[in-house]
């Protein structure tokens, strides 16, 4: 007669309140974090200046240069001074950090991808494959970063051809730089992932779906990937600020992104020979490095505990 | 031994699991013989039980027989066709035949996935339902089946106890209308209280699906409660099967009557009284088992040729095997 009336045990589940996700949980405990969501809104302030001075200042601007005007201290005019060649600093931060950004969070995407890979298959797998991606991966862990860089960069940045993307010119070595710095730095988060899916993959759910005969693609993809997310994004989040940081130091020894294509990296390079005369061409693309970094770095620090699988804490 | 009534044969079925050293040039310094030739066949419709201490190989068995870990040598049918040798289509056939339930809840489901994407994987791997609504409409069937209510379908697997764990896997296990299920263990994990509902759903499941069951356990008495037949299993090797009443009224292999000599009796009087066999030492590596009799070593009533020639599997009495020079 009343069929739908609910039992008690089904009152009962609409009663008790939904389970809070993994993101919602992350995310309660990321708020207590005030030093990272302080750097979460440093960070989000720099997007804005980066993508939203674009519409003070057009590109064209910022890489037009006026010997007349070079070497001007900051003023009403030029907010960050103008540099050795007269182009104005505050556009060219502008367009800088684009260039800067873009090659970190690409190279990330890079980085990720291979260590995903690289790892899962060494992870899942074992044996001979295992054996052999992780000596492989030793073996780049022990030649020097820094030096691997330089290297590359020197052999891959020779001439370039230039590329438009969205109606933008860019150098031809934005690309190559995001390649290399994605490919020297994928070892870490590899290592990451290998040892995620070495304890994963002897949980009885894996027996289960292998029983089902589900494939091994969808074992690694869908079943363990997923368990893996919260240490990979926290590496990954830190690797952002590690290429930025790379991109700045092969452009600050000429082999990065080559001019007139501005980023904080290179403009500091042509500040060096100003130290003294006039710091404002290094101060303000330091700064911006240091503040993106920086900030980058609590954010992944407070990921690291609001992800802790093992935290059950609010 | 073989008819149409035989759902699952088993022939002289090994897993030798290497043992090594080194880390780039491996080599082998020996081999746990962790199943080391088992025969047996299953009947449609029958629970045959799998009995022996840890470490026994019970577990290896159930999971090789699956096809879990490649096995080093021997068949299993299943069904008419060998799981063990098939690939690809052929394979995935044959498992949706054959499905299997673990004894840890906590570790057997993901803990990413809802309880709806659980049930309907092996719906969606061997493609049983058109949509992704029909799967989730028999998984609410199924989830129903086990005693669960078809509302905690969104669920994930950390909003359950032990016991309703044990029932998700459960659904999942007859998710594609298997014939034959090897339940590893599925209790020795949960309560007491719950072990009783959880072999009581196995019993109903049975008689409304016609299941095949092998039924790995290590308690005798769960075991004598839920097995048409039991068999002994002793380092690698299986020792004795026979019909469940008269394994536990007439048991003929000494192991055996060891093993059920260690259940306790309710009784005070009685359990003081009896007389127990109790074993010496602990159980072989199965890196070096003894030559002959594996048992030999802790049998109280071994004689030399036990040490010397492995005893011959023989049928004493009808359905009644088992492997003993002592038994006539």
């Amino acid at each position: 007669m009343n069929n739908q009336t609910p039992t008690l045990s089904e009152l009962a589940d609409d009663l008790i309140t939904p389970p809070l996700t993994l993101w919602q949980l992350g995310w309660l405990r990321f708020r207590r974090h005030k030093m990272a969501l302080f750097g979460g809104v440093i960070l989000i302030l720099l997007f804005i200046f980066a993508f939203g001075g674009a519409f003070l200042y057009t590109e064209k601007y910022a890489n037009f240069n006026d010997t007349s005007q070079r070497l001007l201290a900051p003023s009403a005019e030029h907010p960050f001074g103008t540099d050795s060649i007269g182009r104005d600093i505050l556009a060219r931060t502008i367009y800088g950090g684009q260039i800067s950004l873009f090659i970190g969070l690409v190279s990330v995407i890079i980085e990720t991808i291979l260590g995903i890979i690289i790892g899962a298959l060494a992870g899942y797998y074992g044996g001979v494959i295992d054996a052999i991606l992780m000596r492989i991966t030793e073996a780049m862990l022990n030649i020097p970063t820094i030096f691997l860089l330089i290297v590359m960069a020197k052999f891959f940045g020779g001439n370039v051809p230039e590329i438009e993307i969205a109606g933008r010119v860019f150098s031809g070595s934005v690309i190559v730089i995001i390649v290399i710095i994605g490919a020297t730095s994928w070892m870490y988060l590899a290592r990451i992932v290998r040892a995620e899916f070495l304890s994963l993959k002897e949980n009885e759910f894996i027996l289960a779906a292998r029983a089902t005969g589900t494939s091994n693609s969808q074992i690694i993809f869908y079943h363990i990937l997923p368990n893996t997310v919260a240490p990979i994004i926290v590496s990954s989040t830190l690797s952002v600020a590690n290429a930025i940081l790379a991109e700045a130091y092969i452009s600050f020894l000429g082999l990065g992104v080559m001019p007139p294509t501005a980023t904080w990296g290179n403009m500091l390079e042509s500040s060096a020979k100003y130290l003294d005369s006039a710091p404002w061409l290094w101060f303000f693309p330091g700064m911006l490095i240091l503040l993106t970094v920086l900030s980058i770095n609590f954010i992944g620090d407070g990921m690291r505990d609001a992800l802790d699988p093992r935290s059950r804490t609010i | 031994m073989s008819d149409s009534n035989t759902l699952v044969e088993v022939k002289n079925l090994k897993k030798h699991f290497p043992v090594t050293r080194g880390i780039i040039l491996q080599r082998k310094v020996g081999v746990v013989r962790a199943v080391d030739g088992i025969s047996f066949s299953i009947q449609r419709g029958e629970t045959l039980g799998m009995v022996g201490e840890s470490g026994c190989g019970k577990t290896t068995a159930g999971r090789t027989m699956l096809g879990l870990y490649p096995a080093t040598d021997g068949s299993v049918i299943i069904d008419g066709d060998d799981i063990l040798h098939a690939r690809g289509k052929d394979q995935l056939k044959i498992r949706r035949k054959a499905q299997i339930i673990f004894q840890d809840p906590y570790a057997s489901l993901n803990p990413r996935w809802t309880v709806n994407s659980i049930v309907s994987e092996p719906m969606r791997v061997h493609k049983l339902f058109a949509t992704e609504k029909e799967r989730s409409e028999r998984a609410k069937d199924l989830l129903g089946m086990v005693g669960l209510s078809p509302h905690l379908l969104n669920r994930f697997p950390h909003e359950f106890s032990g016991g309703q764990r044990q029932r998700i896997g459960i659904a999942r296990a007859l998710a594609s209308d298997p014939l034959f299920i090897v339940c590893d263990e599925p209790i020795s994990a949960l309560d007491v209280s719950i072990q009783a509902q959880v072999v009581n759903l196995l019993e109903k499941l049975q008689d409304q699906l016609s299941l095949t069951y092998l039924f790995v356990a290590h308690d005798l008495s769960m075991v004598r409660h839920i097995c048409d037949r039991v068999a002994v299993m002793y380092l690698g090797v299986i020792v004795e099967i026979a019909e469940q009443n008269e394994l536990y009224e007439n048991p003929l292999h000494p192991y055996t009557q060891a093993l059920l000599s260690a259940v306790p009796v309710p009784d005070p009087r009685k359990e003081r009284a009896r007389k127990r066999t109790i074993l010496v030492g602990d159980v072989p590596s199965p890196i070096n088992p003894p030559s002959g009799c594996r048992f030999h070593p802790r049998c109280p009533v071994a004689i030399e040729k036990c040490k010397d020639i492995v005893p011959e599997w023989r049928e004493v009495s009808p359905q009644h095997w088992v492997a003993c020079h002592l038994v006539n």
